[in-house]
């Protein structure tokens, strides 16, 4: 199975074409540039590089999110047009585990605890652990959470493996972990931090694929202009929000 | 020739198939109205989400109503700006990935541009030309002396003439956008307020309706304050025509001073009857060999169709972006 991988949830951009256990390429670039700008040719590039076209691919995988609502929305647009036009399987895994999964060398039992920044001391984050087969097992649903709340409730529980942090953003909440946690807590190696698509490739080869037309991003959070509403509109049941006209 | 357009500027998410570049095959428009109701104006953010949920929706319907397939198409054209940005890249980043999986060329298109020229799927523009343009985001007069030619002669130095409609639309207490049922009002009232025609003899072809929105708001404020009741009817009408009669007397006054061939009416205020039935009577009254066009309802307000109308003379003159292509959120004409 040929797949063709990208994530740009946040300033990282990652995309890669794998074909069975074998990378065939892959691009990493961690500068702030334009995702908008860069994403489509580097798409074009890589797939050249490795010597395909669209038509040689059997699965596009996404890093669904979170992260930059921007850059979820690009690459998930860019995602489902393309596999929706072509006809290819679709798979979006989330982009924590994306990361997560740069830890699944370590050994089995491992805490792995992706974050990213969702600013104002919030992170997105969730909790995984390696399984006996090698695979990511998620041990908390993954969650938009003040940092601080994060490491209380987890400093609250028993752990019989070290608490492992990994993502771009993560040396940068740290300490707000280590000092609830102790030396309990670690950085993931630095060349770990980033997404790499072709982990995401690995990763939705064992995924359930999904319907085009109705792939979204995980945001994890909600517009807060419809955070407010719900709060005055408790009892609504959704509604009709998009008509054809 | 067919081309496929998508239009994402705003929050109405639409794609449609022109042939032709004057003919509408299909024109599908899903208005998140509903949605953005709720908050009393288009919240960015939300509009750009449900532009994701349904943009590969839309498109497969239009190109099902058209009965066309990719290989039948000749190109793919969407909107690169001027209009929110998160919700532009919605559109922009789907047109790269269609136009890249099909090997078609990419057209961008400018959204004024795409007003202008949803008037020629009514009948072919003739030269020069004048646009009135109006809408929540824009008042322009763009004098036009051949396709693709766009002078910008006169603007709105501060609030569009749509985006005072929306104002004035929430002091009235009407759900947004304010536009429709202010003009519905307008039927029933009479012009007994005189609010200010701002620059209306003012030697230029600029537009201001903030004063106006002021004017607007203070009476009925002060009102209030002395417990009196103001005939809502009235009040819209006689906003309704303030508006209009500044946007017909300097159409007027360039019509005559360039002069030009033809008149044409574009953008979602152009759905206003006030504006569409005074503009037809000062043209009648007040210009010789002078042709009006006023686009149908239907494509008054943001639609794919006007894009891809536009998007053909550009593909003439080869006009085409490459994989790099990015939103334009201050494009102007």
């Amino acid at each position: 199975m040929r797949i063709l991988a990208f994530d740009t949830s946040n300033q990282p951009l990652s995309v890669a074409v794998v074909e069975g256990d074998r990378i065939l390429a892959e691009q990493l670039i961690n500068v702030k540039r334009n995702h908008s700008v860069q994403l489509m040719p580097i798409i074009d590039e890589v797939l050249k590089q490795a010597k395909l076209s669209l038509d040689d691919i059997d699965r596009i995988a996404v890093a669904q999110g979170p992260g930059s609502y921007t850059g979820l929305r690009i690459a998930v647009t860019i995602a489902k047009s393309l596999a929706w036009t072509k006809g290819i399987d679709l798979v979006g895994v989330s982009s924590l585990k994306v990361v997560a999964g740069n830890r699944l060398d370590e050994h089995t039992g491992e805490l792995i605890l992706p974050i990213f920044d969702a600013r104002r001391q919030n992170i997105y984050t969730g909790l995984y652990t390696r399984g006996e087969d090698g695979e990511l097992l998620e041990v908390m649903e993954e969650v938009h959470v003040a940092a601080e709340q994060w490491a209380e409730m987890l400093a609250q529980r028993e752990w019989s493996s070290p608490l492992t942090l990994i993502g771009a953003d993560a040396s940068a909440f740290f300490e707000i972990f280590h000092e609830k946690l102790g030396d309990q807590v670690r950085l993931a190696r630095p060349e770990q931090h980033l997404p790499r698509a072709s982990v995401l490739a690995f990763l939705a080869q064992k995924e359930e694929t999904t319907s085009a037309h109705s792939f979204t991003p995980t945001y994890l959070k909600l517009a807060e202009a419809e955070e407010n509403w719900l709060k005055e509109h408790p009892d609504s049941e959704g509604g009709n929000w998009v008509e054809k006209i | 020739m067919l081309i496929l357009s998508i239009e994402t500027s705003c929050d109405e998410t639409s794609a449609s198939v022109i042939e032709n570049g004057d003919t509408i095959k299909s024109n599908i428009v899903a208005s998140q109205i509903n949605s953005h109701k709720r908050f009393g104006g288009v919240v960015p953010e939300i509009a750009s989400r449900h532009h994701v949920e349904y943009i590969t929706l839309i498109i497969e319907e239009a190109m099902k109503e058209a009965k066309v397939t990719f290989e039948d198409l000749d190109a793919v054209a969407v909107t690169e700006g001027p209009g929110l940005v998160g919700a532009l890249l919605v559109g922009v980043n789907a047109a790269k990935a269609i136009a890249f999986a099909h090997d078609l060329p990419l057209i961008p298109v400018n959204h004024l541009a795409g007003h202008i020229y949803a008037n020629q799927l009514i009948e072919p523009l003739e030269f020069p030309s004048l646009a009135l343009v109006v809408s929540g985001g824009h008042t322009e007069l763009v004098y036009m002396k051949e396709h693709g030619a766009f002078e910008i002669i006169g603007e709105t130095r501060d609030d569009a003439a749509g985006e005072a409609y929306d104002k004035i639309g929430r002091v009235l207490g009407v759900p947004y956008p304010g536009g429709k049922y202010i003009d519905e009002m307008a039927q029933l009232g009479e012009d007994t307020f005189n609010f200010p025609r701002a620059m209306i003899h003012e030697d230029n072809y600029d537009f201001s309706f903030s004063g106006l929105k002021s004017a607007f708001i203070n009476t009925v404020h002060n009102a209030k304050q002395k417990g009196e009741e103001l005939n809502h009817n009235d009040l819209a009408t006689s906003f309704q025509y303030a508006v209009v009669d500044v946007l017909i007397d300097k159409t007027i006054r360039a019509a005559k001073e360039y002069p030009v061939k033809q008149i044409i009416l574009a953008g979602g205020v152009a759905a206003n009857s006030g504006l569409r039935e005074g503009l037809s009577k000062a043209v009648e009254e007040q210009l010789e060999n002078v042709c009006l066009v006023i686009p149908p309802l239907s494509l008054t307000g943001d639609n794919a169709a006007m894009i891809g109308a536009a998007a053909f003379l550009e593909l003439e003159k080869n006009h085409t972006a490459n994989l790099a292509l990015n939103a334009q959120p201050g494009l102007t004409l």
